[in-house]
């Protein structure tokens, strides 16, 4: 049984996974920009202009970037509400991301739903949902498409460590499990549960070992190294599409703010999230390119294309208009 | 007396209840430590402690049917739903085991639950955070469904509802939460269960309303004064069992009626209550009842406002009804 002080952290991997600068690049260029399209809808929250609630996945980045690179471009990515970063990560354009915060007509889904409902079907992009743990029979029933279709493809799911209590978490599993469905799924555990630690919400404190009453394939790191966390995801994925066969994977990682833009995160001391800060993916990355022969210019240019990219996306979410019929997509159409 | 916003008026009766009856627990997500999202049950864990304010993991359907085993044998547990929205996947603990166990159980086990949970639309909230599921909870034997408007009648309620035997669901209205503000006496009163409260008497047309929207059917009713137009505006408080007396003896007096709801129109409590009224008072009706509701769509984002009913609605309609 494990106590609040023996699980909480889990020890910095210290090994290095070999990489080079045409892999990491990329991986680090998106972590970036997703950092960076956060942050602007952080200042554009505090302006008024996105309401609502927000969730931020700052700090996590290397979780759904290094998970998602392990995929091909059709396989589905079904997220939480704190997707903005995955659906990125996807391939969906800053633009309509940013858009669909600000609840635009040019938002991906027409400014109708706003920072938790982002969809984009030609990404194989199945959404944002709310309802925590509710999506996780719904990529279940995915995979399930698709292998009945025998398209090949493969349905990855993520989900905070707080969702693992849920009945849809539990269902889901099963689910995939039984019918040997070819799913990820993959628990990013930022270790709260919105204010509640993760030693107060579970009595084991690791949720990848649920996998073993399903008899299914488990993995358990920590997610601050993106090529760690690609090649780690892309064994389960390569499980997937394979032998059909799921895999829990647990990924430690930690969210710099508030559960959302309206937490100040009082339940958490400035220690803790400081000693996490120092070990921001993004700066592991940025100095590892450096390390592997990438230049300090190639880096800036890098950073100054994605300042460019977002500031773009945040131009165009201004000058969009507004949203305006929702009636039609009620019903079929 | 002091003045209240509704939140301090649902933590102080919280409050005071738990001081006096050692049987009522309060269980949610971070209700504890972290003082609840909306900061209802701030300060209770320090004064009652883990074992009466109890943070739960993730897990509404867990929270309710825990809350029903602590009722069947002697707690007066109190779970909060961090916001309606998020009460479905709980819908069958509620719908086929609490609701049902008193009558299930011939009588043996009543089953004094108080579900708390915040509701409505107004904060920009979108799909997630905004539904009204008021009509599937009155729609089902066995609940109470109490809907207060205001900082005064909440505290008073949810005493009541603290203190009687059956299960309630007890929806606070968020978007008023801090806005709403009024004196509310120290201490303990109550508010009788079931009973409407005509906030504004007038003589040419009745609106019935609840929650968030009385607020919005009393702006109606000052703009509409100046126009020489009297609205009679009655806040229903408790939407099950609802209370048919005073709602007939104001259309008796008025002739006409509009009832008022933020919650989609089609199967809304409002249909409800038109069938009522009709069923007993028919003949003293001087035109159709019309309703002021929500869209029948899913709750949007930034077209909230044309989603949510508005005082302009609301008086468009009256108007509807006075040129019948
Ligand atoms: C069914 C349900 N209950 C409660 C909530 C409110 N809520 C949203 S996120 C959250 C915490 C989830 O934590 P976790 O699964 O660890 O994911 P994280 O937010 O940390 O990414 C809570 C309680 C909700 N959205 N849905």
């Amino acid at each position: 049984m494990t106590t609040p002080e023996s699980a909480r952290v889990e020890p910095v991997d210290e090994s290095v996974t070999t990489t080079t600068v045409e892999e990491l690049r990329p991986l680090y260029r998106q972590m970036l920009a997703i950092r960076r399209l956060e942050e602007a809808s952080a200042k554009a929250y505090s302006q008024g202009k996105i309401g609502g609630f927000l969730h931020l996945i700052i700090g996590q980045e290397a979780v759904c970037v290094g998970a998602i690179a392990a995929l091909a471009a059709d396989d589905y990515v079904v997220a939480t509400y704190r997707e903005h970063g995955h659906a990125y990560a996807k391939g969906v354009a800053a633009r309509p991301i940013m858009a669909e915060l600000y609840g635009k007509k040019t938002g991906l889904v027409k400014g109708l739903g706003g920072s938790m409902h982002l969809f984009d079907k030609s990404k194989g992009f199945l959404g944002g949902y709310g309802i925590v743990g509710g999506h996780v029979p719904i990529a279940a029933g995915a995979a399930l498409a698709a292998k009945y279709r025998g398209d090949g493809k493969v349905a990855m799911c993520f989900f905070g460590e707080g969702a693992s209590t849920i009945g849809g978490f539990a269902e889901g599993i099963a689910l995939a499990a039984l019918w040997k469905l070819p799913a990820v799924f993959i628990c990013e555990n930022n270790q709260y549960s919105m204010g509640t630690p993760l030693y107060r919400s579970l009595a084991v404190e690791d949720v990848s070992l649920r996998a073993l009453a399903h008899g299914m394939a488990r993995d358990r790191f920590d997610g601050d190294d993106v090529v760690k966390v690609k090649r780690r995801i892309a064994e389960a994925v390569q499980r997937a599409r394979d032998t059909s066969e799921p895999t829990l994977v647990e990924v430690v990682t930690y969210r710099f703010r508030g559960h959302s833009m309206s937490d100040p995160g009082l339940y958490r001391t400035k220690d803790e999230v400081e000693e996490w800060k120092r070990r921001d993916p993004l700066t592991r990355s940025r100095q590892r390119l450096i390390d592997l022969g990438a230049t300090e210019a190639d880096v800036v240019a890098l950073e100054d294309d994605v300042k460019a990219e977002i500031e773009d996306a945040v131009h165009f979410a201004e000058t969009s208009p507004a949203a305006d019929a929702y009636l039609p997509y009620v019903i079929k159409e | 007396m002091p003045v209240m916003n509704i939140i301090e008026a649902v933590r102080d009766a919280l409050r005071t209840q738990m001081r006096q009856d050692q049987r009522v627990v309060v269980l949610g997500e971070d209700v504890g430590k972290f003082g609840g999202v909306f900061r209802a049950t701030s300060g209770l864990h320090e004064e009652f402690g883990a074992d009466r304010v109890i943070d739960t993991p993730l897990a509404e359907a867990g929270i309710i049917g825990a809350a029903i085993g602590m009722a069947l044998y002697g707690l007066r547990p109190v779970p909060e739903i961090q916001f309606g929205d998020f009460i479905y996947p709980a819908f069958d603990q509620i719908v086929n085991e609490l609701a049902k166990f008193r009558y299930r159980s011939g009588g043996q086990y009543p089953c004094p639950v108080v579900i708390r949970t915040p509701v409505g639309g107004g904060i920009r909230g979108g799909h997630y955070h905004s539904q009204s599921p008021e009509a599937l909870f009155i729609h089902t034997p066995g609940l109470k469904v109490i809907a207060p408007s205001n900082p005064y009648d909440a505290k008073g309620l949810l005493l009541a509802a603290m203190r009687q035997n059956d299960p309630v669901l007890f929806m606070e209205p968020k978007r008023i939460y801090r806005a709403s503000r009024g004196e509310v006496p120290e201490g303990e009163y109550e508010l009788e269960i079931g009973k409407a409260n005509v906030v504004r008497e007038g003589s040419h047309v009745t609106v019935l309303c609840y929650s968030g929207m009385v607020s919005i059917a009393e702006e109606a009713a000052k703009k509409a004064e100046g126009q020489g137009l009297s609205i009679e505006v009655v806040d229903l408080r408790t939407l099950m069992p609802f209370d048919i007396d005073t709602i007939l003896a104001s259309v008796k007096k008025t002739g006409r009626c509009v009832v008022l709801h933020e919650a989609p129109k089609t199967c809304g409590f409002g249909a409800e209550l038109i069938a009522a009224i009709q069923e007993r008072a028919m003949e003293h009706l001087e035109a159709p009842i019309l309703r002021v509701a929500g869209l029948d769509t899913p709750f949007p984002y930034t077209l909230e406002h044309e989603y949510m009913p508005n005082a302009d609605r609301l008086l468009s309609t009256v108007r509807q009804v006075l040129e019948w």
